[in-house]
């Protein structure tokens, strides 16, 4: 037996010390010198607070900002412990609805939302709840759809409003992977900048 | 589909095939000890582990010292995620894991299955995530691509016990082969995106003036083995779909890449080893037709769109999004799904739940297939030779001879074994799940009615024994009776079938290899590949029709008929 706990505890242990301390820790200090905007998460600053994450969705909900896609995150519900209530775009928790698609409760959902959106097809990401609750990205459809409510809050022309829209339309990477996308909160920081 | 989609998908896999070709040929020479630019530190390794790299071990001693070190590992890590508390790294003061919740991920971490029942930011610290986590990430791994070594020497070798040394080839493979890898891919994640500090949380004050607290940590490292070890357990609870475990669609395709590329290499590796790199292909071949069936399947089901939900004024263009985020787009979830459950990962980068009843079926049966397809890193490998050699069983049935596998005679005990091995899945899969559905303390962790609960217990035992790890996230899986049941249920499907395993190995490396002649049955041939893919998917997939015609098949049906639950 003492033939196999010794090296059995052994590489373990000194696993431990070089995947698990030293190559994490190296790699850290590596990361943060080499690309420190990318290793910090990606912080988004104005006049010197920081106002959120380029990755991390936000729950805009006023007139005057474009709206991201419906979040399925919770947070604990302080009237009564022990369970959660609904807390669109809580970045300490990522969650997704995670309802069948033969879900009643979804489909009741869903029709809420379409009700709301209008009239015409409405994109699908605008109804429907993303993977990770903090998807900040929405489909350039979707923002083409708010445009005429967030020009009228905020009492400019809808083109404007438009060409910052398409300003701010990423491409797929490399021409190739991914979906064409618009990130809510880097536009939303550009309406703010509108005179 | 479009054709935009499915050139993502092409240029994907050529890129896994592209470098599985001299990867396959690196990790033949590293086994071989041909490799040894970091002896200095093997050297340091051996000398405090008091092993011998050149000591010869049997069959059962190179069992007994896996057994040993993967026992090791899982004392190691239970103690960290009981102790978390007490532990440094832990900025945002979390608790120690509850007895039930640190056997299951210890277990789950040891077994390569990397089953979530926690929530990777609101659950470990940095410390349990780097020095616990991480490191089971690179042995769980490790030890598989040791056992697969093993049973190619198995092959290679005849008229010996001699199957090499499990330590040297565990601390070779991790030196060699994971540690430069994933130093490699942790920095492109990096500068993607992905977080990488030991700073505590970040707070930001939003437009709209909410407080947002934003989580960090030292992820791209650990996301990086993640992936390359197919073990798939997420630093963040929404695993590659959080936009900080998936930032951008390259950074997802990368990372299906990193999952495919060790897999696919060690193939060729077996190839390498056995002196005959067509015999690699032949399985490389099976492997990656399943792989792009597993895709076109769930890239058509899910681009569709939902039936139900697109007749009330939804656009199809998208297809079905609940539960998937904008910028991936569906041929990379197709993708990213077949090969996360194909090679036994279990990382996401959209939720199985949602998807659509035949889209979330596909995952399922691939798992069921025995995780062969590829399989995880080294166990994909060993489980594909199991098929193989009941590939050449059938064979030799059909045509009445003594059937061989690479010169090796297969005779009873070695067909006897490779039967109970692959009968470890349907068994621990269909046993558990039936035992459950009948417990209201288990069918209380199911919150889907109708066929869809039954499809999301049947997925929980089936991702356990295949270790893979992935969910229809649904299910409730932190309780009591989920953390034990599934945690048996991951230890069998990782040593109940690789004890087996390494026992056909060692009565194969016994035999002596014939020479091939002209009544051998070719088993690199389209004839083979053909026969091995049918195997699989009778043996492997046959058992479990019944299950999934009463949970996705019934599911569907409904869906049709517009029924809701």
């Amino acid at each position: 037996m003492n033939g196999v706990l010794r090296p059995a505890l052994a590489v373990v242990g000194m696993t431990t010390m070089l995947c698990g301390l030293a190559l994490p820790l190296g790699f850290t200090g590596v990361a943060q010198l080499a690309f420190p905007v990318q290793a910090n998460g990606s912080l988004v600053e104005r006049e010197g607070t920081v106002i959120g994450s380029a990755l991390i969705g936000q729950g805009f909900t006023g007139e005057r900002y474009f709206h991201p896609r419906p979040s399925a995150t919770v947070e604990a519900d302080p009237e009564t412990p022990g369970s959660t209530r609904a807390a669109p775009y809580n970045a300490a928790a990522s969650a997704a609805s995670q309802a069948a698609p033969t879900s009643a409760a979804l489909l009741a959902t869903l029709k809420e939302r379409v009700a709301a959106e209008g009239a015409g097809p409405v994109p699908a990401d605008a109804v429907t709840a993303s993977a990770s609750g903090l998807d900040p990205h929405i489909s350039p459809e979707n923002a083409a759809q708010q445009v005429a409510n967030v020009a009228a809050a905020r009492g400019v022309t809808p083109e404007r409003v438009r060409a910052l829209v398409v300003q701010h339309t990423e491409g797929r990477e490399w021409g190739l992977f991914g979906e064409p996308r618009v990130n809510v909160l880097r536009l939303n920081l550009a309406l703010d900048g509108l005179r | 589909m479009t054709l935009i989609g499915w050139a993502q998908i092409a240029l994907v896999l050529a890129c896994v095939v592209a470098a599985a070709v001299p990867l396959g040929r690196y990790m033949a020479a590293v086994a071989a000890g041909r490799v040894t630019f970091l002896a200095p530190v093997e050297r340091v390794v051996y000398a405090a582990a008091g092993i011998d790299p050149r000591q010869a071990q049997g069959w059962r001693g190179y069992t007994l010292a896996m057994l040993a070190a993967n026992a090791a590992g899982f004392l190691l890590l239970y103690a960290l995620l009981r102790g978390q508390a007490v532990l440094p790294l832990n900025p945002q003061g979390l608790d120690g894991l509850t007895p039930w919740l640190a056997f299951n991920t210890a277990v789950s971490f040891v077994t390569n299955t990397n089953w979530q029942a926690y929530g990777g930011e609101s659950a470990l610290s940095y410390f349990s995530q780097m020095a616990g986590l991480t490191v089971q990430n690179f042995l769980s791994a490790a030890t598989g691509m040791a056992l697969a070594l093993a049973v190619c020497r198995a092959f290679a070798r005849s008229g010996v016990k001699d199957l090499g040394n499990f330590w040297s080839d565990l601390v070779r493979m991790t030196l060699y082969v994971l540690v430069p890898l994933s130093l490699l891919v942790g920095f492109a994640f990096v500068a993607m995106g992905m977080p990488q500090t030991l700073a505590p949380f970040a707070e930001a004050t939003t437009l709209e003036g909410a407080r947002q607290v934003i989580p960090l940590g030292p992820a791209a490292f650990q996301i990086a083995i993640k992936h390359l070890g197919t073990n798939g357990g997420g630093f963040f609870g929404m695993n590659s779909a959080h936009p900080f475990e998936g930032p951008t669609a390259l950074t997802s395709a990368l990372q299906i890449w990193s999952q495919q590329v060790i897999p696919f290499a060690l193939a060729l590796t077996f190839g390498a080893i056995v002196g005959d790199i067509r015999q690699g292909r032949a399985l490389l071949l099976v492997m990656l037709a399943y792989v792009l069936a597993g895709t076109w399947a769930v890239y058509g089901s899910e681009a569709g769109g939902n039936p139900l939900h697109l007749a009330l004024g939804i656009d199809a263009a998208q297809g079905n999004m609940e539960g998937k985020e904008v910028r991936f787009g569906q041929a990379l979830v197709a993708l990213f799904t077949a090969t996360t459950t194909g090679a036994s990962c279990g990382a996401v980068n959209a939720m199985f739940e949602s998807f659509m009843p035949l889209g979330g079926l596909v995952p399922l049966f691939l798992i069921q297939l025995g995780e062969v397809l590829p399989g995880g890193v080294g166990s994909g490998l060993y489980g594909m030779l199991v098929f193989a050699l009941l590939a050449v069983f059938v064979a030799g049935l059909m045509v009445g001879r003594t059937p061989e596998y690479l010169g090796k005679k297969v005779q009873a005990r070695e067909v006897k074994l490779a039967m109970l091995a692959v009968l470890v899945l349907p068994a621990a899969i269909l046993g558990f799940t039936a035992v459950a559905l009948v417990l209201p303390a288990a069918v209380a962790s199911i919150p889907a009615t109708g066929p869809h609960g039954l499809s999301e217990m049947l997925y929980a035992y089936s991702s356990a024994a295949g270790n893979n790890g992935s969910a229809f996230g649904g299910i409730t899986a932190d309780t009591p009776w989920m953390d034990v049941t599934l945690g048996i249920a991951m230890m069998l499907g990782r040593f109940a079938y690789a004890v087996p395993v390494m026992a056909i190995a060692g009565s194969l490396a016994a035999k002596p290899r014939v020479a091939e002649s002209v009544g051998s049955f070719p088993t690199h041939g389209p004839l083979f590949v053909g026969l091995l893919a049918g195997v699989i998917l009778i043996l492997g997939g046959l058992q479990f029709m019944p299950a999934l015609a009463l949970g996705p098949l019934a599911e569907h049906v409904s869906l049709l008929a517009g029924k809701t639950f």
